[in-house]
């Protein structure tokens, strides 16, 4: 008899589909153009975030330091802007900012080879300190009237369709270009596949370790930004949220395995697509926090353990840090 | 001559009177018999101040409030910041107690975290001033807002919004744990047993976060796009709220309101353009000048610690489009440094 073979992300994308189809059905408004655009608009900066994430994991690393990304640089264009300084001025301050954090990062990886989680949970807090202690007077940076127009990358509709939308949808095609139409994208492939491999091979590994963190660091800049004009401030205390859980959810519910080499922006789309569509069917429910997040926890159980039943593990396949 | 006699006596009384004591009072004032004890009761004493994180607009003003009216009679202080972590800020509060200041200025992240550590220190002779979220323990003084008058006051300005409309509302809470929306939930609930026209469609926790007020309230306006008004708890957070009813069209229409320390730029700046209808402020500038005022009584009065206790609730300011222009509804905390 031949096995079925499913994999996580199909598994996703079957809780998410019944998940939808459930909501459709039963709850009234859900299936609504409207209430669509809304889903997606409410998880564009996750779905920005986690595709930055994925890039790093497939490269068999994690960024932690992800959510200072998005909190730091955003704060300091809103801040500088405060001050008097021009936007343009701003933005490029904290794109360099960006550059630095993941400069700092991939040098710390690939060439003093700290192992990921530690080099990075540090700069994040070392970051987030640095806004906290330096850059921004007070937690939550507010809008100012240097910034009109600026607004319009979180806020508005290009053709009918939510602005942070687009932005998410340019990411995708950004991401997806680098990854799979770029030299440096089969890069990191193969050194998330296997890094010995690839470093014998001749691939140029520690550069492109430090190129990851470096797109993700502006990736994360970037979702800084949409999410700052969405709200018309910066909140720079999220980093002390659970929003990089929420990152790494997913990415990894999307099916890219933290062990690296597999995965891309559609699983990103799928593991965005689930989770904006349980806060959304929630939120309608008017079910209480609480519940919210035991659903959340028994919906990826339910994920985990069946893809444990369809796709056992074994030694082949199993990998240190796998899960 | 009688008559010259009379006027040569008083000139001479009136000289001598001028000698003898005019002089004298210009020489040697007289000495207030007070204020030396009072001075002396706070030169070199600690105040230690202990807020759930600094960086955000209440706790920096109560600092630099207090700072601004003790700092000049040589009171030192000294600050923890917990930076939002309950175990960091009971850590803290504990260390603090072995150091002895003559004052604690607590704000307590929920209600029993501190309240042991708070009764020991009075009882190891520390004042202990609570502000703003108060625990368990009924310390020296309680300065801050009442919690329940904030979410009945904001509430009745949600339902004066909906008369005549569709009595639909949303509240969007704050953190689950904090007392402080508990609280203000328990006064929604007050005026809302009085209104059973009003509807509720949503009531969920968005946990002082913008960006998740804005999602619930995204999906909320688009199930009920006839909404009248939303009870938010806190400016801060509902920055996010006034955006998700900006993008959909409805400002004006949807009665936004909202509570927070009134600060220009997170209060009347947003009240002016739209954002907010109603902010209850608790005006930050006064909650420091009380608690300094209470500082300065209790030093001055040699009462033993926790032997006296009292609450100073604050006058609250509503904030609407009447008066967010004047220079007295909000404060700046540049200023307020100065």
């Amino acid at each position: 008899m031949k096995r079925i073979r499913v994999s996580q992300q199909e598994i996703v994308f079957a809780v998410f589909a019944a998940l939808f189809l459930t909501f459709s059905i039963f709850l009234n408004g859900f299936l609504s153009a409207d209430n669509m655009l809304t889903l997606l608009q409410n998880v564009a900066v996750l779905g920005i975030l986690g595709l930055g994430m994925a890039i790093v994991v497939i490269g068999r690393g994690i960024d932690l330091s992800l959510i200072a990304a998005l909190a730091v640089p955003g704060g300091l264009v809103l801040q500088m802007v405060q001050n008097g300084h021009s936007l343009p001025a701003s933005l490029l301050a904290a794109g360099l900012l960006s550059i630095a954090v993941g400069l700092v990062n991939g040098w710390l990886i690939a060439y003093a080879e700290v192992p990921p989680l530690f080099a990075t949970l540090a700069t994040g807090l070392f970051v987030a300190g640095l806004g906290q202690a330096a850059l921004f007077q007070l937690d939550v940076v507010q809008w100012s009237e240097g910034l009109a127009g600026f607004e319009r990358l979180g806020q508005g509709s290009i053709l009918g369709i939510p602005t942070s939308i687009v932005m998410f949808a340019i990411a995708c095609v950004v991401v997806f270009i680098l990854l799979r139409k770029t030299r440096w994208g089969a890069y990191i492939y193969a050194i998330g596949d296997n890094p010995f491999a690839a470093r014998v091979t001749g691939i140029p590994t520690r550069p492109i370790i430090v190129l990851q963190y470096v797109v993700a660091a502006l990736i994360g800049c970037f979702a800084g930004l949409v999410m700052a004009a969405s709200v018309n401030s910066m909140p720079t205390r999220i980093f002390n949220s659970t929003l990089i859980y929420d990152v790494i959810l997913v990415v990894v519910l999307g099916g890219i395995g933290l062990s690296g080499g597999r995965g891309g922006v559609v699983n990103v789309i799928i593991g965005t697509l689930l989770i904006g569509t349980m806060l959304n069917g929630m939120t309608i429910l008017n079910i209480p926090y609480a519940g919210q997040n035991l659903i959340k926890g028994l919906v990826l159980l339910v994920a985990v353990i069946t893809d444990t039943f369809l796709n056992p593990r074994n030694e082949e396949t199993a990998q240190q840090g796998d899960i | 001559m009688a008559c010259m006699h009379k006027f040569a006596l008083g000139s001479l009384a009136a000289l001598a009177l001028s000698a003898g004591t005019v002089p004298a009072l210009a020489q040697q004032g007289l000495d207030e018999p007070f204020q030396k004890t009072f001075r002396e009761a706070l030169a070199g004493k600690t105040v230690a101040y202990v807020p759930v994180a600094m960086n955000f607009d209440l706790t920096e003003g109560w600092y630099a409030g207090l700072k601004k009216e003790l700092e000049p009679f040589g009171v030192k202080f000294v600050i923890r910041d917990p930076n939002w972590n309950t175990n960091a800020g009971a850590q803290a509060v504990t260390s603090l107690i072995s150091e002895k200041p003559a004052v604690m200025v607590i704000h307590n992240p929920d209600v029993q975290t501190y309240a042991k550590l708070l009764q020991r220190a009075e009882n190891e002779g520390i004042y202990v001033i609570q502000i703003n979220m108060g625990s368990a323990y009924r310390s020296s003084a309680f300065v801050g807002a009442n919690w329940i008058e904030i979410g009945e006051r904001q509430t009745e300005g949600v339902v004066k919004a909906c008369q005549g409309k569709s009595n639909k509302i949303a509240i969007i809470q704050g953190a689950l744990s904090a007392a402080a929306s508990a609280y203000t939930l328990k006064g929604v609930e007050n005026i809302l047993a009085k209104h059973p026209e009003i509807k509720v469609v949503s009531s969920q926790a968005a946990d002082w976060d913008a960006a998740k007020a804005k999602a619930i309230t995204q999906t909320v306006l688009k199930q009920n796009p006839d909404l009248c008004g939303i009870v938010g708890f806190w400016d801060g957070m509902d920055i996010g709220t006034a955006a998700a009813i900006k993008e959909a069209g409805l400002t004006g229409k949807v009665f936004l309101a909202t509570s927070g320390g009134g600060e220009r730029k997170g209060a009347c700046e947003l009240v002016k353009n739209g954002s907010f209808d109603l902010n209850m402020s608790y005006d930050v500038p006064t909650q420091a000048a009380q608690m300094a005022g209470t500082i300065k009584w209790l030093l001055s009065s040699g009462a033993k610690p926790g032997s006296v206790k009292g609450s100073e609730y604050t006058t609250l300011i509503p904030i609407t489009k009447e008066n967010a222009d004047t220079q007295t509804a909000c404060w700046n905390l540049s200023d307020l440094k100065k």
